[in-house]
């Protein structure tokens, strides 16, 4: 990528930024229910009007919408995202707490979906039609249809319950804990990975090149693995990217599912407790890691994939 | 002719033709299903409470007493319904904002396409979760929710057709024969457009049904004594040491019904990819 090039897409990225905060500022001022009688309510205590009218004052809640939106967006550009009606804490706190687990369970989940999945959709592709290819297909098809959390309660039902390998319920967040959840992540979206890569390297095979290197006389593993892999594979790291939403997303399910202490079941239980501050930083911290990692892909795309650089 | 026409179709693609025959199966159920359930689904006998599956109660009961097969079958109405509508709203709001974007350009493309942008920076389920919790947790908003997600990849798809078509000779014919805007949109545009967007949206039935399911499942959704699958998973979920049977069977409801609709998708796309060539 020029110079000129990853200066627009980081524009870009502040811009789309910009735009999340304001939905998600939105999101929130719009919710029906008084955000004032919400907080004490969450506290258990039922205040007088006068009280109610004084705090509304202090949060800045009678200011024109516009303002409200720039004091808050300064506040969090400050690292204040308010405070957590619920939990009486500062959500930035609460969220950094969070954010580990999540992180590390995404990793994990992301690192065994590319372990089947790549193999698997390469071995797919060149073995089309045969076999193992149907083997494959019969299991990514059932993969994308099996619904994530029904998936989860059955493997906690035979692994843990019934076999008892692996802990229910543990406190710590060792590897034997995220086993299980990770699985469960991984699952679906390895099957849809499996597709597309399969797709990507049939694309491939499919190239004027691959028959000339062919005819060539080249080997045919060295046809494989010098010339299709690594272009098949370009566009995958791309997918990969994408698909780290679909993890974000489904970590709230799969941390319920297993009382997984991250980021997804805190956002769930925020929303039960309509914990407006806590749901409101949720979503924003959660795009923000995913386009700060599209856009790392993105930059990275360069050096990947040196043609990039040219055009 | 038409008769002659349909079996000719069928028995040229019998795959999609037996999945279509299967999904139809799927609706006759969710119909007929006062007929075919054993027992009414909101009845509670709490004498009869977290029975095994036998031969009064094929799946088993509840944590009420509430047979279980019945509230299955009465969840393929819910499920069905539900998933239709927000397939249905998707598409329309969707294609019709890509449209509105494409043809008319300027300001509206803009202001569309960039909170589309905004839109696809979020992680779908996210969003999703936080529209479902502040709109209040009740199927409708569900559907909303998802919908508020979903409607970009329609916007886009249907306004680079539309981009695509505008600038064919036959459309500046249309222009320079005078033709007016409402006409152009129904005669050129919708024509050209509703078939790839059509397919798209049958496509994503299944995929739907597990979003809707998912956000059910976190309480988000149908509420209690709906008869959901989604939302009995997440009933059943606290019963999974002693009666499995309550997570086991609308799990698997789910589980067939998306992959029916899937397999449809799947097939309907590969008579039109062929169909291109």
């Amino acid at each position: 990528m020029t110079k000129r090039k990853t200066a627009g897409r980081l524009l870009q990225f502040i811009i789309v930024l910009f735009g999340i905060s304001f939905l998600t500022f939105c999101l929130i001022y719009l919710a029906p229910g008084d955000p004032v009688k919400a907080m004490y309510a969450a506290n258990g205590s039922v205040p007088s009007e006068e009280v109610l009218k004084a705090m509304r004052e202090k949060m800045g809640l009678n200011d024109p919408f516009l303002m409200q939106y720039f004091n808050w967006l300064f506040n969090c550009l400050h690292g204040d995202f308010g405070t957590s009606y619920s939990l009486n804490k500062p959500v930035v706190t609460v969220l950094l707490q969070r954010l580990w687990p999540t992180l590390k369970l995404t990793l994990f989940s992301m690192i065994l979906m590319l372990a089947v999945s790549v193999p698997f959709g390469v071995i797919s592709a060149v073995k089309r039609n045969k076999a193992a290819d149907y083997i494959i297909r019969v299991f990514s098809f059932a993969g994308i249809s099996l619904p994530g959390f029904w998936l989860g309660v059955m493997l906690i039902y035979i692994v843990a319950l019934k076999l008892k390998l692996l802990p229910v319920i543990s406190n710590d967040t060792g590897i034997k804990k995220l086993i299980l959840p990770a699985v469960t992540l991984a699952f679906s979206m390895a099957a849809k990975y499996t597709r597309q890569v399969r797709a990507a390297v049939l694309e491939e095979l499919h190239k004027d090149y691959v028959v000339g290197a062919r005819t060539r006389g080249i080997k045919e593993s060295t046809v494989y693995w010098a010339h299709v892999f690594p272009n098949a594979l370009l566009p995958l790291v791309t997918l990969a990217g994408l698909s780290l939403g679909s993890l974000l997303g489904g970590t709230a399910v799969v941390e319920v599912i297993f009382s997984y202490p991250g980021l997804g079941s805190l956002a769930v239980s925020a929303v039960a407790a309509r914990d407006y501050p806590l749901i409101q930083g949720y979503v924003l911290w959660t795009a923000l890691i995913y386009m700060s990692v599209n856009l790392a892909i993105d930059l990275l795309y360069g050096i990947l994939d040196p043609r990039t650089k040219e055009r | 002719m038409a008769v002659g026409q349909i079996v000719g179709f069928c028995k040229k693609h019998k795959q999609f033709t037996a999945f279509f025959i299967l999904s139809l199966f799927i609706a006759a159920v969710a119909v007929c299903a006062p007929f075919i359930a054993t027992h009414d689904p909101y009845e509670a006998v709490i004498s009869n409470v977290e029975q095994p599956p036998d031969a009064n109660h094929w799946f088993g009961t509840d944590k009420l007493g509430r047979d279980l097969f019945s509230r299955v079958i009465y969840g393929t109405r819910t499920s069905l319904a539900s998933s239709m509508l927000l397939v249905f709203v998707t598409f329309f709001v969707g294609s019709s904002l890509g449209i509105l974007a494409g043809y008319f350009g300027g300001l509206a493309d803009s202001v569309i396409m960039r909170i589309s942008d905004m839109m696809i920076s979020f992680p779908g389920l996210v969003l999703a979760i936080a529209i479902a919790g502040i709109l209040g947790s009740s199927l409708m908003n569900a559907v909303i929710a998802i919908v508020a997600v979903s409607w970009t990849k329609y916007a886009r798809l249907a306004r680079s057709m539309v981009l695509r078509i505008k600038n064919k000779d036959y459309m500046s014919a249309a222009v320079l024969t005078g033709s007016r805007t409402g006409y152009i949109l129904r005669k050129y545009i919708l024509k050209m457009t509703m078939p790839i967007l059509i397919v798209t949206a049958a496509t994503d039935m299944g995929s739907m049904m597990l979003e809707l399911a998912a956000l059910s499942f976190l309480g988000f959704g149908a509420q209690p004594p709906t008869p959901e699958w989604g939302q009995m998973l997440n009933e059943g979920r606290a019963y999974l040491q002693n009666s499995p049977w309550m997570m086991f069977f609308p799990g698997l409801a789910i589980f067939i019904v998306v992959a029916i609709f899937n397999l449809m998708g799947d097939s309907l796309r590969d008579i039109l990819d062929t169909g291109n060539d």
